[in-house]
Order: C-alpha cells, then sequence, then structure tokens
C-alpha cells in the first residue's frame, strides 16, 4: 500500500493500465508535454510515447468523435475533458454516437472508452470550471457513470472504466484530488462498477453520497456522533447502480438524507428518491428528504459556500428525520 | 504557403493621421495599453496576497493587439473580447474600479460577484461578456451582425477568439455564416502561439489562421500583433469594410504570450529563448519607442501619463476594497425573469 492523493491515485491507475495492455492510450488537450492540468496523466508520454498519450487540439467533440473511431480500430482510449463544464461541447458525440453505437450494431461493435474529467466546485475557480455535470451522463443510454470520492477508489473505479467493453464516464472530485490522501494498492487494482461502498456502519439515518459530497457526509456524521448512529452509503457507480446497497442501507434507518452538489432539479438524488419511493415505502420511517446544490449557474467564489451543501444543511435534514 | 495578406508596419505619423488618428489619440491608445497591463500587474499582487482566489489570467504582450482593435471600432459596434484582451474593456471605457471589484467577487463588478476574472464585460459599452469555452463567442458576434444586416443598421459585430480556439466546430460554424451572409464582422484572432501548452503546429496546419478566410469567402489578413498601429489600421479598415456591406475579415494578430496560461502555470513547456524572445518585442515598449521616434513624446510628457495611470490605478484599487461582498441570499437572483421584466412590449 502506498498514501496517494486522489490525483497521483489516478495516475498511478493510468501507468499501471496502460503498461497492462497495449491497446489503451489517453488523449486529451494538454495531457502529454504539460501532463495534464492537475497532473493526472503526468510522465505517461515519457514513458509509453506521443502515441499513446496524444496531445489534441482544443477540440472536445474532436476527441470524443475520433475516440470513436479509435475504438473500431482496436483501441481503448481514455479521454481527458480537461473540466466538467469542457466536456459539454463533446456531448452532441457522446448521445449520438458513443451511447448508441453497441446497440445499433446489435451488439456487433464495442466501444470500450472513457470519458474522464475532474468536476465540482469547492476550488474558488471561475464559472464552467465548477460543474457537477453527472446527470446529463447518467441519462444517456449505454453510457455508465463512476464518480470516486476517495484514492482507492480513484484508482480501482478508473481501472475498471477502462477495463469495461462499455463507454463509462468518470468524474473525480477535482476539489479533494490533492487535500485528501488515503493508501492505494500498489499495482493492479480494480473496482468493480456496480458496487456502493458502506463508508460506515448506522442505525438511525443513512445519508446516501457520491464524490466530493462523501466526505461531507462523514463530517455531518461525526456532528451527529453525539445524538444519533449514522449510516453513511458511498455509491461510487451512479449506471449501473447498486440498487441492492441503496435499498439495504435504506432499510436499515428507515430514514434517508441524499446529498448532491448538483443543481436540485432532476438532478441524480431525484433518481434515488425515486428508487426508494418505489421499493422501499414499506421501510421507511420518514419522507426521504435531498440536500442539494440549488438551480443557479454555479456561483463564483464569494458566494459559492452559500450554494454547497454544508455539514450543517445535512444536519439538519438528519435532525428533521429523527422528529418526524 | 501563406493565402493571407500580410500586413505591413505603419511607419510615420502622417501614415497614422491618414488611418484617422491624431496625436492625442496615440497618447491616448498608449495611456490605456499602460493601464491594460496596470491592472493586470495590480491583479497579480492581489492574487498573491489571497484576495483573488482560484487562478489568475492575463494578456500580457496582447496589450497592443487588444488596444488597436478597439480603437478602431465605433462606439455603436459590439465585440465579444476574451480572457487576454482587458485592453478592449478599458479602450471601451470600462472604469477599472470596477475590473478590479469583478477580480476579488465584488458585488460591484459586471458580473455583480457571480463570476471571476475576465468572464465579464459591461453591455452598454457594447461589449459581451465571455464564457469558459472559446470560441463559442464567435457564432455570437455573427448574430449580432446578423441582426444589423436585418435592421440594415450600420453597425459591425467583433469576434475574438485564439488559435487555439480556431480548432473547434464552433469557429468553423460561424465563420461559414458570416460568410455566406457577407455579414458584418470582423474576427480577431489573437494568436499568442501557445494554446495552454499546445504549440501552434499542433492545433493547426496552414501557415497561418488566416489563410482560412479565403475558404469561407473573405479576406484574411495577418499582422504583427505587437504594433498597435498596424493593429489598428488594419482593424480600422475591416470595420469599415464590413460597414459598407463588403463583408467579413480574418484579421490575425501574431502576439505574444509572455506569461504561463495563467498565474498557476510557470509554462515549462515553452523554450526559453522564446520568452526571451518575446521580452524584447514587448508591445507597450516598441510603442513607446514609436511615440518618442516619431511624435516627440518627451521625458515630461511620459512621466505625466505614467503617473496618471498610477494615481488612476491606485485610487481604482481603493474603491473596489471598499465595494461589498455579494449578498449570498441574491444567488437565485436574475435565473429567470421577474414579473417586472415582462413589462414590455413583447409580454403585452
Amino acid at each position: 500500500m502506498a498514501e496517494l492523493t486522489l490525483v497521483e491515485a489516478i495516475n498511478d491507475a493510468f501507468h499501471v493500465e496502460l503498461e497492462r495492455d497495449p491497446d489503451v492510450m489517453v488523449m486529451g488537450e494538454d495531457v502529454g508535454r504539460a501532463g495534464g492540468v492537475f497532473r493526472a496523466t503526468a510522465g505517461l508520454r515519457d514513458r509509453f510515447g506521443p502515441d499513446r498519450c496524444v496531445d489534441t487540439p482544443l477540440a472536445e467533440a474532436g476527441i470524443l468523435g475520433s475516440a470513436v473511431g479509435l475504438c473500431m480500430a482496436g483501441w481503448r482510449p481514455v479521454c481527458e475533458m480537461q473540466y466538467d463544464a469542457f466536456s459539454y461541447p463533446c456531448l452532441d458525440q457522446l448521445i449520438t454516437h458513443v451511447g448508441r453505437y453497441r446497440w445499433r450494431t446489435g451488439g456487433a461493435m464495442e466501444f470500450p472508452l472513457v470519458v474522464r474529467m475532474p468536476y465540482g466546485g469547492g476550488v474558488r475557480a471561475p464559472e464552467l470550471h465548477d460543474d457537477s455535470p453527472e446527470a446529463y451522463y447518467v441519462h444517456t443510454p449505454g453510457v455508465k457513470v463512476a464518480i470516486p470520492s476517495t484514492p482507492a477508489d480513484a484508482k480501482g473505479l478508473l481501472a475498471a472504466a477502462i477495463r469495461d467493453p462499455d463507454p463509462v464516464v468518470v468524474l473525480e472530485p477535482k476539489l479533494h484530488y490533492r487535500t485528501l490522501r488515503g493508501e492505494v494498492p500498489e499495482g493492479e487494482h480494480v473496482v468493480p462498477l456496480g458496487e456502493a461502498r458502506t463508508v460506515r456502519e448506522g442505525t438511525d439515518v443513512t445519508l446516501v453520497a457520491y464524490g466530493a459530497m462523501v466526505p461531507l457526509a462523514e463530517a455531518a456524521a461525526d456532528a451527529l456522533d453525539d445524538e444519533v448512529s449514522t449510516e453513511v452509503l458511498d455509491i461510487r457507480t451512479l449506471k449501473p447502480l447498486d440498487e441492492a446497497a441503496l435499498l439495504a442501507a435504506a432499510a436499515k434507518t428507515g430514514r434517508v438524507v441524499i446529498i448532491q452538489e448538483a443543481p436540485r432539479t432532476a438532478g441524480y438524488g431525484a433518481e434515488l428518491a425515486a428508487i426508494l419511493a418505489e421499493k422501499a415505502m414499506l421501510d421507511l420511517r420518514a419522507p426521504v428528504v435531498r440536500v442539494t446544490g440549488y438551480d443557479v449557474p454555479y456561483p463564483y467564489w464569494q458566494i459559492e459556500d452559500a450554494y454547497m451543501p454544508s455539514v450543517e444543511r445535512v444536519v439538519d435534514a438528519a435532525r428533521r428525520l429523527l422528529e418526524f | 504557403m501563406a493565402i493571407a495578406r500580410e500586413a505591413e508596419p505603419v511607419g510615420s505619423l502622417q501614415e497614422v493621421k491618414e488611418a484617422g488618428l491624431d496625436r492625442e489619440d496615440l497618447l491616448g491608445v498608449y495611456r490605456n495599453m499602460l493601464i491594460t497591463r496596470g491592472i493586470e500587474e495590480r491583479g497579480h499582487i492581489l492574487y498573491k496576497q489571497g484576495k483573488i482566489p482560484g487562478s489568475f489570467y492575463t494578456g500580457r504582450g496582447n496589450e497592443a493587439a487588444a488596444v488597436g482593435v478597439a480603437t478602431a471600432m465605433d462606439d455603436q459596434d459590439v465585440g465579444t473580447p476574451l480572457h487576454r484582451d482587458m485592453g478592449v474593456h478599458i479602450s471601451r471605457g470600462v472604469e477599472p474600479w470596477r475590473i478590479f471589484a469583478q477580480y476579488m467577487g465584488r458585488a460591484d463588478g459586471p458580473t455583480h460577484g457571480r463570476d471571476g476574472n475576465v468572464h465579464m464585460a459591461d453591455s452598454r459599452l457594447g461589449l459581451l461578456a465571455m464564457v469558459s469555452h472559446l470560441p463559442a463567442m464567435l457564432p455570437v458576434a455573427v448574430g449580432c451582425a446578423l441582426a444589423f444586416r436585418i435592421r440594415e443598421e450600420k453597425r459591425v459585430a467583433v469576434g475574438w477568439f485564439g488559435e487555439g480556439a480556431s480548432a473547434r466546430g464552433d469557429c468553423h460554424e460561424a465563420m461559414n455564416l458570416a460568410g455566406v451572409r457577407k455579414l458584418p464582422v470582423v474576427f480577431v484572432c489573437d494568436n499568442n502561439q501557445w494554446a495552454y501548452s499546445t504549440p501552434t503546429y499542433l492545433e493547426y496546419a496552414t501557415e497561418h489562421v488566416a489563410d482560412r478566410a479565403e475558404a469561407y469567402g473573405f479576406e484574411g489578413v495577418v499582422v504583427d500583433g505587437t504594433d498597435v498601429l498596424a493593429v489598428y489600421r488594419e482593424s480600422r479598415r475591416a470595420i469599415e469594410k464590413a460597414r459598407g456591406g463588403d463583408g467579413p475579415t480574418l484579421i490575425e494578430c501574431l502576439t505574444l504570450r509572455m506569461e504561463g496560461h495563467a498565474v498557476h502555470d510557470d509554462a515549462f513547456y515553452v523554450p526559453k529563448d522564446m520568452f526571451e524572445r518575446w521580452a524584447s518585442s514587448d508591445p507597450i515598449e516598441r510603442f513607446r519607442t514609436w511615440l518618442r521616434e516619431h511624435a516627440e513624446l518627451g521625458d515630461a510628457e511620459e512621466d505625466e501619463i505614467t503617473s496618471g495611470v498610477k494615481k488612476l490605478l491606485n485610487e481604482a484599487l481603493t474603491r473596489a476594497e471598499e465595494s461589498p461582498l455579494p449578498d449570498p441570499s441574491s444567488l437565485a437572483e436574475g435565473v429567470f425573469a421577474t414579473p417586472e421584466d415582462l413589462d414590455t412590449p413583447h409580454h403585452k
């Protein structure tokens, strides 16, 4: 085990997976010479050559469209979108090609590509460098979505995404790229897609989160320690969802708070709440509540704390459920 | 092989007069270039002091390109300047204190503290605020030009982009539409030779970005972007041509990025000798020398301009720091129209 930051763990996953499989390649803006603006792809160009770590022009639709072609020729491309919101220009290719092609060919062609990007706020960046766009991806048929919250999962989920036969979008919480350190298994490490992680066991209330909201949920659980026993569930893979783990965590306490950084309406939290409404009704002792961002463009730093879900808002929500 | 016309430098004061600038105008241009750099230098200090969190972007080396084009625009024209084009905001009359307020996320910045850096513009001065996505503003500029054409207004839209952004599809879409409809728009490419870490030869395969104009059915011009007078002359020519109904022009300003992509970037990927060459082609120093040689700029007058700029910026900074922080409870205001916003002829 090595103690790594989250972004170092991603870099480690790349070195392991590119070594392991000669068909895996990386492409994106500034990924080669510069090693990525967050250094996620550092050292890959030197080690594996410029054909397996390709600096592209500034053209996100072109990057993802080219990746589709690369897949057709047998490669397993990993595309970096430099920031969350910079991925929007590639949505056309994602929705019209990536998510549909296997289905259109009756399963005859596969698209084992990965789109990864830093996502989320809290880093005092200007607009369009802070978005949480997971719902767009989850909503696209044929696309899997994973969001790690720890260095070990960042490595393991990226490895699983690279090895997966289908397109996977991996969103990485940039807030924790360098603020979170943790034990990361050396060498090959795969966290299977579709498995949630129980972060802590509890009996009174369940906090459900993913990505940057998981450490927040843990802090809220700490804050509630004197009052109640709190379960924290890290969803890890948004699609395919580990429904059994969600339902089990809900049944255990009967009270569920879903935490989501993205704007509220039609966010991923709404999907989780709908599943609980459909399948956990008799286990619930209180309504499912969401603590989310607001339906506004992500604001600049002087007011971003007012936007972001906070420990206080999560604790409040949990108390409301306990008093219900 | 270059296809675009390569513009000549401007020689004498007489040539400048023919292009429409008198001596007072020239000193104004110089002053605007100094304000532009001064704002960004002070912004850099604010960043180091922690008063601008996140990152901070400058256009050091791009002052002549930005000020030169903006000086050639008329009041009724519109433009979409980008993150290296502080000189456009200054030349159009945005008050420096409001820019400092924007940098620091204060309520008096053009975005009322909702966004930072150069993600701003004052629409009352005919400027439209950029977004991070480049060249997303080009189709917007083309839309303005289409509106002017339909209403038969003698106005021109200026759309900015960088050579990095020239690789994106919306660049093509904007230029194609502008060419097809022969719209009153001028495309300005600030070619500073680096798209973050990516050099020009990995961004485009023609000799010049402006060579593409031919394919869209309009003129392309390459101009030395460190020569404010040449930039002005070519921009004036292109803007008046557009105003006269003779269609778009693509002006490529060959300019410099004398710093990293942003202040957090040490630009280790840029060869050292390139930085040295850039330092010796500083556009402000170049124009200062020109003014001394051709327009009798003397020590006393230069000192007066320099100290005037310093005073302006010091006062601006003080005023900006007194500007309040945005009220968090205003977070949701402005996402949609309010009933008062509906009190217009469109909604009756």
